[in-house]
């Protein structure tokens, strides 16, 4: 991209920031070492051995999302779009986990399948599951190729180094650790990210606070600016949804992104799901989501308010949102103009390796995913069954090899053709788009048939597609996030009724195969977890804490309304 | 009997690292901050107040790890050794 390579984001980081950062290198590295004691078996390599605390998978759940490109992407959309961006997190997630952790895990967690792919092959048998266990494996490693660019782009943009050996050097990284200590690794080192990540974007936000006045500031210079008074409030967002009417806009963020963009998102994808499946109990298994949702509930504050910031005090930023000349720089580069604008050396070391760290992380996450559903939904299920558990340890560990080079080779590929990644996140996301609809089918209607579970989800695909193939060539004129609300609302209703009318015309799946992963047929002590030893206590209730979180969601909402 | 998680307790990880990081940040906000940091961080000592603050997370955690161990269980030692060690 020779236009944003002119752009002097150079940040002067010295010999104490990379200090700092080959610090936090020697740690990610050190727990991969440490992690790979515990390793004695195919689930301690994929899926933890079930034993982390909830505390643990709870914060791993929002890390694994918290990669650099949600963190730049987050910080573009407040420096462009303002506080309407916070509803990618109090209505576009919070939501859907507490949901995931309440009503669906039940059944993921009591279940004891190994991956979500696995559930659908359990309950509908083998069309469903090829469908979404080779769409998501190849969604993984591609986009950990995605992320991997990123993060070569990124360190070429602030410290020079030339894109090929930030490809290669992050990803021998991540592979280490992956590759030595397996999930736990991974899970771990997604804990101590969230925290680097926190203690680099607070100070930053603090900085940035205290530099245009407070919040008092803030709003002043927010209102006389160009995006005006309706920046500071989080409705009806009609510049973030395109959609000029309010209530249409409200409706769409609701129902777009609030219902099924993000209960698609968050209660399917294995990415997240399985830091839920490898805690130690149901308890923490529901609980994790829901822990996971009060510090995602607050961490906005410290992407999306810098962004603003970034926007009202970075020169370049200050232009390019009055439409003028801004000499290349774009919104996705609001975060990292802004730590050089104000992080003196030291600090700077901080937020350097708290962008490294989330990148890292991210590829972490879709490897760590991408291995699991490899081998045991691929490989076990359809290539060689019945092998001893070593086999498919040393499976899981050579996925996890040939899952990273497959990813550089993206990431290679990425920085030749950068459009072509923008296609296949979309490509990726049509899989993602039905999934929630044919879930929830499945667990609460025992009479779903196999066969509506492959023709759902290949419909609402397909009807994802159609969407955006028509809002691509101007059909549907449909600006901001507009068109990918409708595509994902579309692929929901598409893929509820065709799996209805396939069921009517095909027979039922017999019940007896279906207890534990139906609602209705499973025991209500099957759904129930424990409430002794490590699970007592009213602060450990999931409903307890799921209720907490909405009701403080809510507030926030009608604050900053 | 049960016995403590020795080693690798994650709590104690987060601990050690923002011990690092936090007594590296105070030391430069109290001994190496010139007049053109300050400025850049609009009249903050930023160095200092951040080392403050990860030097208070890393005590919570610290404090944590050791007032509640973990505790692996007897009949899990053989099996877990030196895993599952990050709290509860």
């Amino acid at each position: 991209m020779p236009v944003l390579a002119q752009v002097d984001l150079r940040l002067d980081a010295g010999p104490l920031d990379y200090t700092l950062l080959a610090v936090y290198f020697a740690f990610v590295l050190g727990i991969g070492f440490l992690a790979r004691r515990s390793v004695s078996s195919s689930l301690d390599f994929l899926l933890s051995g079930r034993s982390l605390p909830a505390w643990v998978t709870g914060l791993a759940f929002i890390s694994a999302n918290l990669g650099a490109i949600e963190l730049l992407g987050m910080a573009a959309n407040g420096a462009q779009y303002g506080m309407a961006t916070v509803h990618y997190y109090w209505i576009g997630a919070i939501p859907a986990m507490v949901f995931l952790g309440l009503v669906m895990m039940p059944f993921y967690y009591g279940s004891k399948v190994r991956s979500v792919p696995e559930f659908l092959r359990r309950r509908f048998g083998k069309g469903a599951h090829l469908v979404n266990a080779i769409s998501f494996a190849a969604a993984q490693v591609l986009i950990a190729g995605v992320n991997l660019y990123a993060l070569a782009f990124l360190l070429n943009l602030m410290l020079g180094w030339p894109i090929p050996l930030s490809v290669v050097i992050a990803a021998l990284i991540v592979l280490t650790y992956t590759a030595l200590g397996g999930l736990s690794a991974a899970i771990y080192n997604e804990v101590l990210q969230f925290f680097v990540i926190v203690a680099a974007l607070l100070p930053l936000t603090i900085v940035g606070l205290h530099k245009v006045g407070g919040w008092r500031g803030l709003v002043d210079k927010v209102t006389g600016g160009p995006g005006g008074a309706e920046q500071l409030s989080a409705w009806p967002a009609t510049e973030l949804t395109g959609l000029q009417n309010p209530v249409l806009s409200v409706i769409g963020i609701v129902f777009g992104l609030g219902f099924v963009l993000s209960f698609g998102y968050w209660t399917t994808n294995f990415a997240e799901v399985q830091r839920a499946l490898s805690a130690k109990s149901m308890s923490a298994a529901r609980r994790t989501p829901i822990i996971g949702a009060y510090p995602k509930m607050l961490i906005p504050f410290v992407i999306i308010i810098p962004g603003i910031i970034a926007a009202l005090v970075v020169p370049e930023m200050v232009a390019l949102k009055a439409g003028e000349d801004s000499g290349g720089v774009v919104y996705n580069n609001a975060l990292p103009a802004l730590i050089g604008e104000l992080l003196p050396n030291g600090m700077l070391g901080i937020a350097i390796t708290g962008l490294l760290a989330s990148f890292m992380a991210g590829v972490a996450a879709n490897v760590s995913s991408f291995n699991t559903v490899f081998t045991y939904d691929l490989w076990q299920d359809y290539v060689r069954k019945d092998r001893p558990d070593e086999y498919y340890l040393r499976v899981g560990r050579l996925a996890t090899i040939g899952g990273t080079v497959i990813a550089v080779g993206t990431a290679f590929l990425a920085a030749g053709y950068g459009n072509i990644m923008d296609y296949i996140q979309a490509l990726f996301s049509f899989f993602n788009a039905p999934l929630f609809a044919t879930f929830i089918l499945a667990m609460f209607w025992k009479r779903m048939s196999a066969a509506a579970g492959w023709a759902g989800l290949v419909a609402g695909t397909l009807g994802a597609v159609a969407v955006f193939v028509l809002a691509e060539t101007g059909v549907l004129d449909l600006p901001g996030q507009g068109a990918s609300f409708l595509g994902a609302g579309v692929a929901f209703a598409v893929d509820i009724v065709v799996s209805v009318a396939v069921t009517m015309f095909t027979r039922p799946v017999p019940e007896e195969r279906l207890v534990g992963l139906v609602y209705s047929l499973t025991p209500k002590e099957d759904r129930r977890h424990s409430t002794t030893g490590e699970d007592a206590g009213w602060y450990r209730s999931p409903l307890l804490l799921g209720i907490g979180v909405l009701v403080l969601t809510a507030v926030l909402n009608i604050i900053f309304g | 009997m049960a016995r403590k998680a020795g080693l690798f307790d994650l709590r104690l990880v987060i601990a050690v690292l923002f011990a690092i990081y936090g007594v590296v940040l105070l030391v430069v906000g109290l001994g190496f901050t010139d007049e053109a940091d300050l400025a850049k961080a609009d009249g903050l000592n930023i160095n200092l107040w951040s080392g403050v603050g990860m030097i208070a997370l890393s005590a919570v955690f610290a404090a944590w790890a050791t007032l509640r161990p973990v505790i692996v269980p007897d009949e899990s030692v053989e099996r877990a050794e030196g895993a599952s060690g990050a709290g509860r």
